[in-house]
């Protein structure tokens, strides 16, 4: 066995995982503190990406992220207004469906208004690749200067997430509305506005993963089925649970190419394709709640 | 009309005990339903009431004790295997299917008594549409006797909520049970609705001679109807007979007074 | 003709449990049906037949199939593409392999193996609910996708992964022309309709039903949820499998497997919602609304006299979509169904609807 190429395949995997998470990121955000599974995550990114990308051909990259924020606070805002609220305690599959509409409404607004070509996103990150651990493994291992750099801005993300969470009172409203809404609601933290909030920090996440994601791969329209896969993601960590949507990012991303190199070639390959679907297949028929998520007792 | 008579024990509870995770919701109780009788369980706000009729019914798995119905103990069984032995009820919180009518819903508490398999109905003409007529027969018996018939075609979700209580008991009904589990049967109503219920209550343990365990906060209530009353507090038994001699017992009137124990 | 139930009263619970209680519904209904058969053909295009009337018959159908799983027993799935994908391959390799096979039998039998992987997929419905639910039925989908453009014994080896469906023929009737073809298709949806409509006011409908409003009184009131969800998947996926063969065979011809991608589990999803959940007639409303209204947008710009390039239609049809599913499900989420139902109760009591 040659360890090198399997540590490159694992960091290749990590990498990729740290992509997945950051999407995952968003739906636990939005879920936790509205219980609305939001379909719609991957076509935020796309959405966020193609605007960055557009208005980057006009301005400085500073100036264009700073005004793709503001713009998916709007869209939160139009999105708290026009869909949650007039949905508000229907049943969590209607609301599901709602973000399906959400999606499709997404990726062709998207389209229309800043087009679908496929846009080079050049955000100043370095591509060459570099060389590591050269004295651990016999030719040391390949790794992509752009996949680290992508691992630090997931990881100042996170870190800003729990300190957001943690050290400020809109986060501790955040925490009380996600565990319990009527309690939260009646010592007068207004629910609107947490949701505006939620739906908002989760478009600036979309964002990021958008802009990593996308200065990798080129902004288009595969962004937002890629996006999906942190559906699996957060299957396999429990709707509930931020480390649970890092952690299952990182497990899949390296399962996802672990098979692909060394199961993909006795099958005809692409497995990458339904591996994280799969993986989660099996995980909702062992533990539904998922790595992280608390069982729930049904109620009579 | 039938006079009934108190028969043989028919559902026998021996020292069961429930708890979810580290919260104790049943510890140790045991007490026995006879055949006919009306049986009271009443108690404070969660003292286990709810928990008590999920066990009877297979709901809730207790860690320990027994539970024998009809003689037959049982392990691990599931609600739809309780509901094949007899065993019907309501809920506190109504849990019609809101969006079926007022027969479609009694016509499915009638579902496991049918048999026509899915290809006969799919056809519907033939031996699907014989037992559906047999058993939408025995339904509308039972909207005669809740008198409901002139909203049997209405959705459930429109109803007012004392008439949905009502069409909550004829769906138990429907199922002709044996041991019928009535939890709060009268919650939330007025008093006319309440005693239109108790009417209702009598009448189904006198014409078909249906055993009832029933759970209700209306003290007045639960001591005009039924033949024996359990009393349960944090979980455990505090006392056990008669509406007259539980009236009487100072560790119940404890219990609701609040004095520490 | 006034759409009155005065003087028509239903002595016999077997009058009451018709399908068409009221007279004039009967009447309309096989008016309908006169004019589909015998009517249409008479003045129907080619391109009416083969863009409209054929596609939307069979999406008709496997949006029965569907919501006898979503609207009827509450089992969400996003994995019809997937099923559809499963019927059409089936039928596939059983008329290419058995030559002899009667073309109705190969159908029944594509059915009969969307079943098979219908159920499969749905277990996992006995331990989770809602969107988990969606997500094992998005691995159904992307599983399925992969294993048909993948593994070649599913296209025959053949080498660009499209395949062709052999010549219909039907007890020696080969069915070619279009008119023909819609007679077929017409014909299996009524069939198809009626078994489904006939299951849902049957025992196992009201299983499905009371499992959707609530699962746990359903169990407590003695139906079995492994029997009810399962049997919906089962049926489900039946109609679902037949849909997918007809698509194939009867609609596409030849096909790849991006045929039955996730955008068109998406779509029948989009039907059901548009037309109502919970509702045969609402498939039929949301077949025909997303048959046409694409079509309609194609059309729209040169009857207005703009210019607008195919590409930003297509995005513009997706903005649509979305937006109309956000819509119904706000305003109405019971659906096209829904809004029939309530103009016929005003119709029943018009002019004096007090």
């Amino acid at each position: 066995m040659n360890w090198g190429f399997l540590l490159e395949v694992i960091l290749g995997g990590l990498m990729a995982g740290v992509l997945y998470s950051l999407v995952a990121l968003g739906f636990v955000l939005i879920y936790k503190a509205s219980g609305v599974f939001n379909f719609a995550q991957g076509a935020m990114v796309l959405f966020a990406a193609l605007s960055l990308v557009r208005l980057m051909e006009h301005m400085p990259f500073l100036a264009a992220f700073v005004l793709t924020l503001a713009i998916m606070v709007l869209l939160a805002i139009g999105i708290e207004r026009l869909v949650l609220r007039p949905l508000v305690n229907q049943a969590p599959i209607i609301l599901f469906m709602a973000t399906i509409g959400l999606t499709y409404f997404l990726d062709g607004f998207g389209q229309t208004i800043w087009g679908s070509d496929v846009y080079q996103l050049n955000i100043g990150m370095p591509k060459e690749p570099i060389i590591m651990a050269e004295s651990l493994v016999n030719g040391g291992i390949l790794v992509n200067k752009e996949d680290l750099y992508a691992a630090l801005i997931a990881a100042i993300l996170v870190a800003g997430l729990a300190l957001f969470f943690q050290k400020t009172a809109t986060g501790r409203a955040l925490r009380a509305v996600a565990d319990d809404h009527q309690a939260a609601q009646s010592v007068g933290i207004p629910l609107n506005r947490i949701w505006v909030i939620v739906w908002a920090v989760s478009g600036i996440v979309a964002l990021v993963a958008g802009m990593v994601w996308g200065s990798k791969l080129g902004v288009q329209f595969s962004l937002s089925l890629i996006a999906l896969k942190a559906l699996p993601v957060v299957i396999l960590g429990g709707f509930e649970s931020v480390p649970g949507a890092i952690i299952g990012g990182l497990i899949i991303g390296v399962g996802e190419k672990l098979s692909e190199v060394y199961l993909g070639p006795y099958v005809g390959g692409g497995i990458e394709y339904w591996f994280a679907y799969v993986l989660a297949l099996l995980f909702l028929l062992v533990r539904p709640e998922g790595l992280f998520g608390e069982k729930h007792i049904d109620r009579v | 009309m039938q006079t009934r008579t108190i028969g043989e024990v028919i559902l026998d509870i021996r020292d069961v005990s429930l708890a979810f995770g580290g919260v104790k919701a049943l510890t140790e109780v045991s007490f026995d339903v006879r055949e006919h009788e009306i049986r009271a369980i009443i108690g404070p706000n969660g003292a286990g009431k709810s928990s008590m009729l999920n066990v009877i019914n297979g709901v809730y798995h207790p860690q320990r004790g027994t539970i024998a119905f009809h003689g037959v103990q049982r392990t691990q069984m599931r609600p739809h295997e309780a509901a094949r032995q007899g065993i019907a009820r309501t809920f506190q919180n109504i849990a019609l299917f809101k969006g079926m009518s007022v027969l479609d819903n009694i016509m499915t508490g009638r579902n496991l008594k049918m048999s026509s398999n899915i290809f006969a109905q799919a056809l519907y003409v033939g031996p699907a549409l014989k037992e559906e007529l047999r058993h939408r027969h025995k339904v509308e018996e039972i909207i005669d006797f809740l008198e409901i018939q002139s909203i049997r075609k209405t959705p459930v979700g429109r109803l007012p909520y004392g008439l949905q209580k009502r069409v909550e008991l004829g769906r138990a009904l429907a199922a002709e049970p044996n041991l019928l589990l009535l939890d709060e049967p009268m919650a939330g109503m007025n008093m006319e609705e309440k005693q239109d219920m108790s009417r209702f209550i009598l009448d189904v343990n006198d014409q078909f001679g249906t055993t009832i365990v029933l759970i209700e906060h209306d003290m007045g209530v639960v001591m005009d109807l039924s033949d024996r009353v359990v009393v349960l507090d944090y979980g455990k038994k505090i006392g056990d007979g008669t509406p007259d001699e539980v009236r009487a017992n100072q560790a119940v009137i404890d219990a609701y007074l609040g004095v520490k124990h | 003709m006034l759409y009155r139930e005065a003087g028509q009263f239903r002595t016999t619970y077997q009058a009451d449990q018709q399908l068409f209680p009221i007279r004039q519904d009967r009447i309309a209904v096989l008016l309908l049906l006169a004019f589909a058969f015998a009517v249409v053909p008479l003045f129907a295009s080619e391109y009416l037949f083969r863009a409209i009337l054929i596609p939307f018959l069979i999406l008709a159908l496997t949006a029965i199939g569907l919501n006898l799983l979503v609207g009827y027993c509450g089992q969400i799935s996003l994995g019809t593409g997937a099923f559809m994908a499963v019927g059409a391959y089936a039928a596939y390799n059983f008329a290419i392999r058995v030559p002899s096979l009667n073309l109705l039998l190969v159908f029944v039998l594509a059915g009969l193996v969307a079943t098979v992987v219908g159920v499969l997929f749905g277990t996992p419905s006995l331990r989770i609910k809602g969107f988990y639910l969606a997500v094992a039925t998005l691995a159904a989908q992307f599983f399925i996708d992969w294993l048909f453009a993948r593994v070649g014994w599913f296209t025959n080896y053949t080498p660009s992964g499209s395949v062709t469906a052999p010549q219909l023929n039907l007890f020696g009737w080969t069915i070619d022309s279009p008119t023909e073809k819609y007679w077929l298709v017409l014909a299996i949806v009524c069939l198809i309709a009626l078994a489904a409509k006939n299951l849902t006011r049957s025992a196992i409908g009201r299983a499905w039903m009371a499992t959707r409003d609530m699962d746990v009184a359903a169990e407590i009131i003695g139906i079995r949820p492994i029997y009810a969800k399962l049997s919906a998947f089962a049926v489900s996926s039946f109609f679902i499998g037949i849909g997918g063969a007809l698509w194939a065979f009867v609609h596409l011809g030849s096909w790849e497997p991006l045929a039955f991608d996730i955008n068109r589990s998406f779509n029948l999803l989009f039907m059901i919602i548009i037309g109502g959940l919970g509702s045969i007639l609402g498939a039929f409303l949301g077949a025909a609304f997303i048959t046409i209204l694409p079509l309609f947008l194609n059309q729209l710009p040169a009857w207005l006299g703009i210019n607008v390039s195919t590409a930003t239609i297509s995005h513009m049809e997706f903005m649509i979509f979305g937006a109309l599913i956000v819509f119904f499900l706000i305003v109405e989420p019971l659906g096209l169904a829904r809004l029939w139902t309530i103009g016929k109760e005003k119709l029943r009591l018009w002019p004096f609807p007090h």
